[in-house]
């Protein structure tokens, strides 16, 4: 097969000063990156964050309303028809049909794609037997647990080979032990394939699985880079207070320490290096005024936190 | 070149097509909707309405179970039409939908496919209530069968292509239940399966001409009833209603394309 891609070496993905508009709405705005080959990238945000929207539009369902998007070289706006071959989409609802046995929905697949006969017979049992569904093949998938079906929905979209795999929340629903085996198999396929992973989250911990992360508030990208990069941008520590009157110990602690100190959800939050010992200090300054104060190096959702003023998952929300 | 293309869209089709074909056999709720209730109605209204009801224009030596049952046929293609409709409906909330949209498909493909999934599952059943024809007293030759069926299939098709518009443009169940009642259904009322224009106030009548259900309906008695035209009443022409038809299935399957390549979901 002649590869149609325009130049071998072009990015796996360029989005270039992209912007999504519903009516006034503003669902993205100037977001711009690019994803080499073989990069597994997160997009970490919360509900409304854009996440959606930038996960349609790079799934080819519809065109930005400004700016542009390549993938493997091509542009979308101008030949979806020549990159939605390279492209595997898992979409956060199942797209498997429950009437269907495991089988037929690989099938039915392959042949959307051109596939027919014994190839993509062939391919598909290797595929399901790689996943652990070798003996649930002639199942309906109404008679499916949700972890399985999650692993047949994923052997569907890898049955045309794809080398961009899109995600929209794929952990979603699973317990913690498949969402272990979920991200070891996507390793595994980066690792033996060059396959290119692009992913959405709102988890924490699967985002610090990732290469790079790129972080999705009010429709902006408002910092992209690998986890532990993320993190170094924190301050040392991060200290967590509960207080009895968090407004008034925001103050004193300000004025006593001269330190930033920001109030999320009724909680105090202080980055510093050595926090033991500034959960210390701080106890010991302010007797019973502290009602509980734990301290840790920072995690992806203080990035979050840092950047946006508030959690990735509000007690309001 | 030009092969190949075909290929590329003829694969896709008939996958579409053969997973309607599938769901259809699994689901047998969807048989007793589209095929017991029609022939239901055909059994009590025809028995109940037969002898007090006889509308003026109704041709002599046929009695209302007679009259009415071109009708049901109509029916049962506008019934499994609706089926298919909310299968689209249903495909595009769940998501299934979505992951043949991101597929190297056009949309002309996935549409040509379920108005085909759809037209055949409404020939199957409409041929099955063929076989009752001798019941309502008409006696069928095998050319008059297969000129059914032909007329059947542009009209099961121009209904499907129909619902298909419909199951393009909303994005719910309920909206698809409203308009079923708003349109769908007094299409059918007003198309002569029901009763015949004759005898009807002038407004009504014009209604009836407009209606493309009409002439599928005339079609299909014309068919019935083939070389016995004392039979059939007064209702459009044979040719003139085939043409109709033909040309409401085509108009209505263009719409359904362009609606479809509009939509982003």
């Amino acid at each position: 097969m002649s590869d149609p891609r325009p130049g071998m070496n072009s990015p796996a993905v360029e989005v270039e000063d992209v912007h999504y508009a519903y009516g006034d709405r503003k669902a993205l705005a100037d977001v711009t990156f690019t994803v080499p080959r073989g990069e597994i990238l997160g997009f970490l945000g919360p509900n409304g964050g854009g996440k959606t929207t930038l996960f349609k539009i790079l799934s080819t369902l519809m065109p930005p309303t400004g700016g542009r998007v390549r993938v493997f070289g091509h542009d979308l706006a101008d030949a979806p028809f020549a990159v939605r071959p390279h492209l595997g989409v898992v979409f956060q609802d199942p797209s498997l049909d429950p009437k269907l046995t495991v089988m037929e929905n690989l099938v039915h697949h392959g042949h959307l794609y051109g596939l027919s006969g014994q190839t993509l017979r062939s391919r598909a049992r290797a595929l399901l037997e790689r996943l652990g569904l070798a003996d649930r093949v002639r199942d309906l998938v109404e008679t499916l647990s949700g972890g399985l079906r999650r692993r047949t929905e994923l052997a569907k979209v890898l049955v045309h080979r794809p080398e961009l795999l899109m995600m929209d929340e794929p952990s979603a629903g699973l317990d913690p032990g498949a969402r272990q085996d979920f991200t070891r198999y996507l390793r595994q396929l980066r690792q033996q394939e060059n396959v290119t992973i692009l992913l959405t989250t709102h988890l924490i911990d699967e985002a610090e699985q990732c290469d790079r992360v790129g972080i999705l508030h009010q429709g902006r990208m408002v910092a992209m880079g690998e986890p532990d990069a993320l993190k170094g941008g924190v301050g040392g520590d991060v200290i967590t207070i509960d207080a009895r009157n968090p407004g008034e110990l925001q103050g004193r602690i300000r004025e006593r320490f001269g330190c930033e100190v920001v109030l999320v959800d009724d909680t105090l939050r202080v980055e510093r290096p050595k926090g033991h010992e500034f959960v210390r200090e701080v106890v010991e300054a302010f007797p019973g005024e502290v009602k509980s104060a734990t301290f840790g190096r920072p995690t992806l959702e203080d990035v979050f936190i840092r950047l946006a003023g508030r959690r990735l998952w509000s007690r309001d929300a | 070149m030009r092969n190949q293309a075909l290929v590329r869209m003829g694969l896709p089709v008939m996958t579409l097509w053969w997973r309607e074909m599938v769901r259809f056999v699994r689901q047998r709720s969807r048989l007793v909707g589209a095929f017991v209730q029609p022939v239901l109605f055909w059994i009590l209204l025809g028995a109940g309405l037969s002898p007090s009801f006889r509308p003026p224009g109704m041709p002599e030596g046929t009695d209302y179970v007679e009259y009415f049952y071109p009708g049901i046929i109509a029916l049962i293609l506008l019934f499994t039409a609706i089926f298919a409709t909310i299968s689209v409906v249903e495909d595009r909330r769940e998501g299934f939908l979505q992951a043949v949209l991101v597929a190297p498909v056009s949309r002309s493909a996935i549409v040509l496919g379920q108005a085909l999934g759809g037209t055949t599952l409404a020939l199957v059943q409409g041929g099955l209530f063929l076989v009752l024809a001798p019941a309502a007293g008409i006696r069928l030759t095998v050319l008059s069968a297969l000129g059914a069926i032909g007329v059947m299939f542009l009209v099961a098709f121009g209904l499907t292509s129909l619902g298909l518009v419909i199951a393009w443009w909303i994005d719910s169940t309920q909206g698809f239940h409203a308009i079923m009642n708003l349109i769908l259904l007094p299409i059918w009322f007003l198309s002569g399966a029901f009763f015949p224009a004759s005898g009807l106030p002038a407004w009504l009548r014009w209604v009836m001409k407009l209606n493309p259900l009409t002439y599928g309906v005339a079609a299909l008695r014309h068919c019935l009833y083939l070389g016995r035209p004392a039979l059939v009443g007064q209702i459009p022409p044979l040719f003139s209603s085939v043409v109709l038809s033909a040309v409401f299935g085509l108009l209505a399957f263009v719409g359904a394309m362009a609606v479809a390549r509009r939509s982003t979901s």
